[in-house]
């Protein structure tokens, strides 16, 4: 197997340790503690009163257009990235290219701004 | 080096006994030397004094009690999601370890992407949360899983731009290169101290502390655990033992962020005067690391318990308005500057 195919299987090694340690955790605790569950123990808890509704209510989504916003600036990052690693070859020529880049995307973040969406509404 | 002289599988196993002891030692500590002893000492208070020496056992009373806790699901919850969460959670911690060097054969994986991985693999811990909002069925827990996912989109981004920067003048995503290339570097050809990246980054480290301060949702930016208005945030309906690992998953990936600014910033386990790639360092280099990482989290915890809760939309706009626009700018002028000299 060649070192990169191995280094990941390490990190599959490592997930697999932590699902491991929260079972273990969680199943020794089960040996030793009390299960004695009556209804109002297992009552949604809303601050001591009995809860109206459902709790998988809906709620407004504030942040839409910050998600939205989001995913476009986490692609940009992930075009970033590679440029960042190799400026050194790139030089000048990167270096121009970038600046283009980087521009648009500012000059769409200002137009969301003034736009007035940046706003917690 | 002896660890990477043995075959695969033996030295794999090694090397997951040490990452549990990498996550869960410097979680403990944090726990007892900054949440208990230095926010009490900054309230003119003692903390905890009756479990072991001034009460440095309190944690493993702490675990002990939460064993002993009945493990409640609410009735209305959804019962998978419900168990699945913590896993999703303290997963994703364990995973931002696997990349961080602690010396020049001390590492647990040696991935190329390394700073790429650790920032894709701690944002994970989102997905957990937001499910343990969802799942307990509870209008608090839902708030408060959606004001943290609201709350990571936004500072997720100044985190990775503020990453480039570093990355630019390390012209490398592996972080034992990144630590290299400190180690070696110079400023404007005075290279007796190397070049730690906090001296020539400073603007991308205050960036990525604050960053850090927001995704761990640390006061200032406690919104989504908000006691006063949300009790619990995501974790109001979770008891015991699975309470107790939302908690401990908090305090390890306060210690991941350390010690990736650890690594990015201070210079990993290199320190000016010691031989970089010397065997001494991969015993030393674990010492230097968790010293760094202290120094870290001493700021993170000073400021959590210094400052009071920002506003949501305050929140927003300090991330959109003002942290995003410096960390294009930061980028930019360090690639100027990378370039041009």
């Amino acid at each position: 197997m060649s070192d990169f195919l191995q280094a990941y299987l390490t990190v599959a090694v490592f997930g697999g340790t932590a699902g491991l340690l929260i079972a273990g955790v969680l199943g020794l605790g089960r040996l030793i503690r009390p299960s004695r569950p009556n209804p109002d123990k297992l009552t949604t808890y809303e601050s001591g009163v009995d809860p109206v509704g459902s709790g998988f209510s809906q709620s407004q989504v504030r942040y839409y257009i910050f998600a939205l916003l989001f995913v476009l600036f986490d692609v940009e990052a992930v075009f970033i990235f590679p440029w960042a690693v190799g400026l050194e070859t790139y030089s000048y020529f990167g270096l121009v290219e970038m600046g283009i880049f980087v521009f648009i995307l500012v000059l769409g973040l200002v137009y969301a701004w003034r736009k007035g969406v940046l706003r917690w509404v | 080096m002896i660890l990477a002289a043995l075959p695969y599988w033996e030295s794999t196993i090694i090397r997951v006994v040490l990452v549990l002891a990498a996550v869960l030692l410097p979680a403990g500590t944090f726990v007892y030397v900054f949440l208990f002893k230095m926010m009490s000492f900054m309230q003119s208070r003692l903390g905890p004094m009756e479990a072991g020496p001034y009460g440095s056992l309190q944690l493993l009373a702490e675990v002990g009690k939460s064993l002993q806790k009945e493990d409640i699901f609410p009735e209305r919850a959804d019962r998978t999601l419900f168990a699945l969460a913590p896993y999703i959670v303290v997963g994703s911690v364990l995973l931002v370890y696997v990349v961080i060097p602690f010396g020049p054969d001390a590492w647990f994986a040696n991935l190329d992407t390394g700073i790429f991985y650790a920032l894709a693999v701690s944002s994970l811990s989102v997905i957990g949360i937001l499910v343990a909002g969802w799942a307990s069925a509870n209008k608090y827990s839902l708030m408060g899983g959606l004001r943290a996912a609201g709350q990571l989109i936004a500072y997720e981004l100044p985190m990775v731009l503020a990453v480039v920067g570093v990355v630019i003048q390390a012209g490398s995503l592996n972080l034992i290169q990144i630590v290299n290339s400190q180690a070696n570097g110079s400023i404007f050809g005075f290279g007796a101290l190397g070049n730690p990246f906090i001296l020539t980054q400073f603007v991308a480290f205050g960036l990525f502390l604050m960053a850090a301060q927001a995704e761990l949702s640390q006061a200032p930016f406690d919104m989504p655990v908000a006691e006063s208005e949300l009790v619990s945030g995501y974790m109001t309906e979770y008891s015991g033992m699975r309470f107790l690992l939302f908690f401990i998953g908090e305090f390890a990936s306060a210690g991941a962020f350390a010690a990736l600014a650890a690594t990015l910033f201070l210079g990993g386990w290199w320190l000016p005067g010691l031989d970089l790639n010397a065997n001494y360092m991969n015993v030393i280099g674990p010492i230097v690391v968790l010293t760094k990482m202290m120094l870290v989290a001493f700021l993170i915890f000073w400021f959590r318990f210094t400052y009071p809760r920002f506003r949501e939309d305050q929140l927003q706009t300090l991330a959109w308005k003002y942290l995003i626009p410096i960390s294009l700018a930061n980028i930019m002028v360090t690639a100027v500057l990378k370039v041009v000299f």
